[in-house]
C-alpha cells in the first residue's frame, strides 16, 4: 500500500527536489528502503552504516516520533503522514 | 505542558519586580490592559534579561519585539558585520549600518525604539571559553544561531544552568521553531542528540532562505520569550512547530524529553561546554575524503595548456545562475552518487563550489560509493577563481 513521505527542503536536494514521495511498505523502515532505492544519495544522510536512524534526523508519523517507540518498525498505512525533520542551523549564509 | 522559567526572572530573582513609572505604564498600556499580563507581567518584563544569540535573520524581529514590550535587559550576541547581503531580512538594520559591527548597530536602533530598556552588546563569537560566563547573565537565551557549534552549546550551557532556551531554525522557506529546556521538558539533543558530522549536514551551503521567513519565526521566538516571562501560558514546550511558508501550511510535532539524552539524561556525557567543529566543512580534511587539491592558477594552467580536467560544478542551479563557470558539468550535490556513472575514471575531475568546502565532501560521498578515479578539489572554490582570473566577484 501507498504512504505519502513528506521530505522537508534541507534533504529535497537529495530527492530530485520533490517535496513528497509516495512508497510501499508496511513499516517506517520499508518506506525508507524505497525511497534510497529510488534516490541513493539520500541514504548516508539518514542512515548511519548500520542501518539506524541518524541522530540529527527524526521520522515522525502521525506527529509522533518513533524515537520513542518502534522506531524503524513503526507500521505505516494509507492516509498518516510520515515526516522527516532534520536538524537546521539556521541562518542563511552560503557555506560552502 | 507550560513552561515557565525556574524562578522569577530578573537580576533580583526572588525580589520583587521593579515598579513602573508613569510613562513607562502609559507606553505599556496595552499590555496591562491584558488579564494575563497586568501590571505584574510587565513587571516581570522590566526585571527580564533575555539573551538574544544570533543578531541576524531571526535575533532581528526577536531583538525589536523584546526592546518594544519592555523587556529590562536585552543581550546582543554576534561576531558579525553588517552586510549588504543581510538587509533583505535582517530589518534591524538599515543600509547606513552596512559595515558596522551588528551588535552596535542593532543596539542603535533598538535604543531609538525604547531608551528605558538596557541593551548589552556581546560583539564576539560564542564559545565554549566565554558561553558559560555570558549566559549566566540571562534568565531565557533565545537561540537565532546560523550554526551547529552555536546550537548545540547554547543548548549545553542552558541544561546546566537551567535556562529555558527558546529555539528557532530556518532552510530557504521552512522554519522550526520551539522551547527547550523548561522545567521537565525537552531539550536540544533530546530531538537533536548529536551534530551532523561533517559532509552530513544537510542544510550546509546553499544559502537562500526568503527574507520575511525569519520574521515569522523569529517574532514567535518574542511571543514565547514573553509568554515564559509573564507566566502561566501555554509555551512550545514539548511541540516542535514547524512552518512552510511556500505553502502556509503550520505543522506540529511532539517532542519528548529523552531520558538517555547525552547532556540533560539520566547518565549524561556531556558535563562542560564543548567547541564543536566541522559541522559545514572546517572538519574532514581532504586527504580523508580521497581528494587532492588545486588552486586556481593551477587549474587555470591545465585548462588553458592541457591535459584539460573534466570540471565538475556541485552548485545548485541558482547558484551557478548567479556565478557560472564556462565549461563545466553541472551535478548537484545531491545527485552525484546517481549519476556516478557519467564520470570518467580515466580522466582526472575537479570539484568546484562556492568555497571549497562541500566539494571535499562530495569527493568523499562518491569515494564511500565506490567511486576509483583521480578526484581534485578546487581550492577555494569559485571566490578564489573569481579573484584568479579577474572580473567581478561571485555576487552570493
Amino acid at each position: 500500500m501507498t504512504v505519502k513521505l513528506s521530505i522537508p527542503a534541507a534533504l529535497r536536494g537529495f530527492a530530485d527536489g520533490r517535496a513528497q514521495v509516495e512508497l510501499e511498505g508496511a513499516t517506517l523502515g520499508d518506506l525508507l528502503d524505497g525511497l534510497v532505492g529510488l534516490h541513493p544519495d539520500m541514504g548516508p544522510h539518514l542512515l548511519d552504516e548500520n542501518g539506524a536512524p541518524r541522530g540529527y534526523v527524526n521520522f515522525f508519523v502521525d506527529g509522533k516520533n518513533v524515537k520513542g517507540g518502534l522506531g524503524l518498525g513503526t507500521p505505516v498505512g494509507p492516509g498518516q503522514s510520515v515526516a522527516l525533520v532534520p536538524a537546521i542551523a539556521g541562518g542563511s549564509r552560503g557555506d560552502g | 505542558m507550560t513552561g515557565a522559567p525556574d524562578g522569577p526572572p530578573g537580576p533580583g530573582a526572588g525580589k520583587a519586580p521593579p515598579e513602573l513609572s508613569d510613562r513607562e505604564k502609559r507606553r505599556y498600556s496595552r499590555h496591562i490592559l491584558l488579564p494575563q499580563v497586568g501590571l505584574e507581567g510587565q513587571r516581570k518584563l522590566k526585571a527580564a534579561r533575555v539573551l538574544v544569540v544570533g543578531t541576524g535573520g531571526l535575533g532581528a524581529p526577536l531583538s525589536l519585539y523584546l526592546a518594544a514590550a519592555g523587556v529590562g535587559l536585552v543581550g546582543l550576541l554576534d561576531f558579525d558585520l553588517v552586510e549588504d547581503s543581510n538587509l533583505q531580512r535582517q530589518i534591524v538594520f538599515g543600509s547606513r549600518d552596512v559595515g558596522r559591527p551588528k551588535t552596535a548597530a542593532a543596539r542603535d536602533r533598538l535604543l531609538g525604539l525604547n531608551p528605558d530598556v538596557e541593551i548589552k552588546t556581546h560583539q564576539v563569537r560564542l564559545e565554549a571559553k566565554n558561553a558559560e560566563k555570558i549566559i549566566s547573565g540571562y534568565d531565557i537565551v533565545c537561540d537565532g544561531a546560523d550554526n551547529f557549534p552555536t546550537r548545540y552549546l547554547v543548548n549545553d550551557v542552558c541544561v546546566f544552568q537551567k535556562k529555558p532556551v527558546v529555539h528557532a531554525s530556518i532552510y530557504q522557506f521552512e522554519g522550526q521553531a520551539t522551547v527547550f529546556g523548561a522545567p521537565g521538558g525537552p531539550c536540544y539533543r533530546c530531538l537533536y542528540p548529536a551534530p551532523p558530522p561533517p559532509g552530513l549536514a544537510p542544510s550546509c551551503g546553499e544559502g537562500g532562505v526568503v527574507g520575511v521567513l525569519p520574521g515569522i519565526l523569529g517574532s514567535l521566538q518574542a511571543s514565547e520569550a514573553v509568554k515564559l516571562i509573564v507566566g502561566g501560558a501555554e509555551t512550545l514546550a514539548g511541540r516542535l512547530l514547524l512552518f512552510d511558508a511556500w505553502t502556509a501550511r503550520f505543522t506540529e510535532v511532539a517532542v519528548d524529553k529523552d531520558p538517555a539524552c547525552p547532556v540533560c539524561g539520566g547518565n549524561p556525557v556531556v558535563t562542560e561546554p564543548v567547541d564543536y567543529e566541522g559541522f559545514c566543512g572546517l572538519g574532514g580534511g581532504l586527504e580523508e575524503a580521497g581528494a587532492e587539491p588545486i588552486g586556481a592558477d593551477e587549474l587555470r594552467h591545465r585548462l588553458e595548456h592541457g591535459p584539460a580536467p573534466q570540471v565538475v560544478d556541485i552548485r545548485e542551479p541558482h547558484e551557478r545562475a548567479l556565478y557560472a563557470f564556462p565549461g563545466s558539468t553541472p551535478v548537484p550535490f545531491g545527485q552525484l552518487v546517481r549519476r556516478m556513472g557519467e564520470f570518467d575514471p580515466a580522466r582526472d575531475l575537479v570539484f568546484i563550489c562556492k568555497v571549497g568546502r562541500r566539494s571535499v565532501f562530495a569527493i568523499r560521498s562518491l569515494r564511500k560509493a565506490g567511486y576509483q578515479g583521480r578526484a581534485f578539489n578546487l581550492t577555494g572554490g569559485v571566490d578564489d577563481w573569481a579573484r584568479v582570473v579577474g572580473g567581478p566577484p561571485v555576487p552570493y
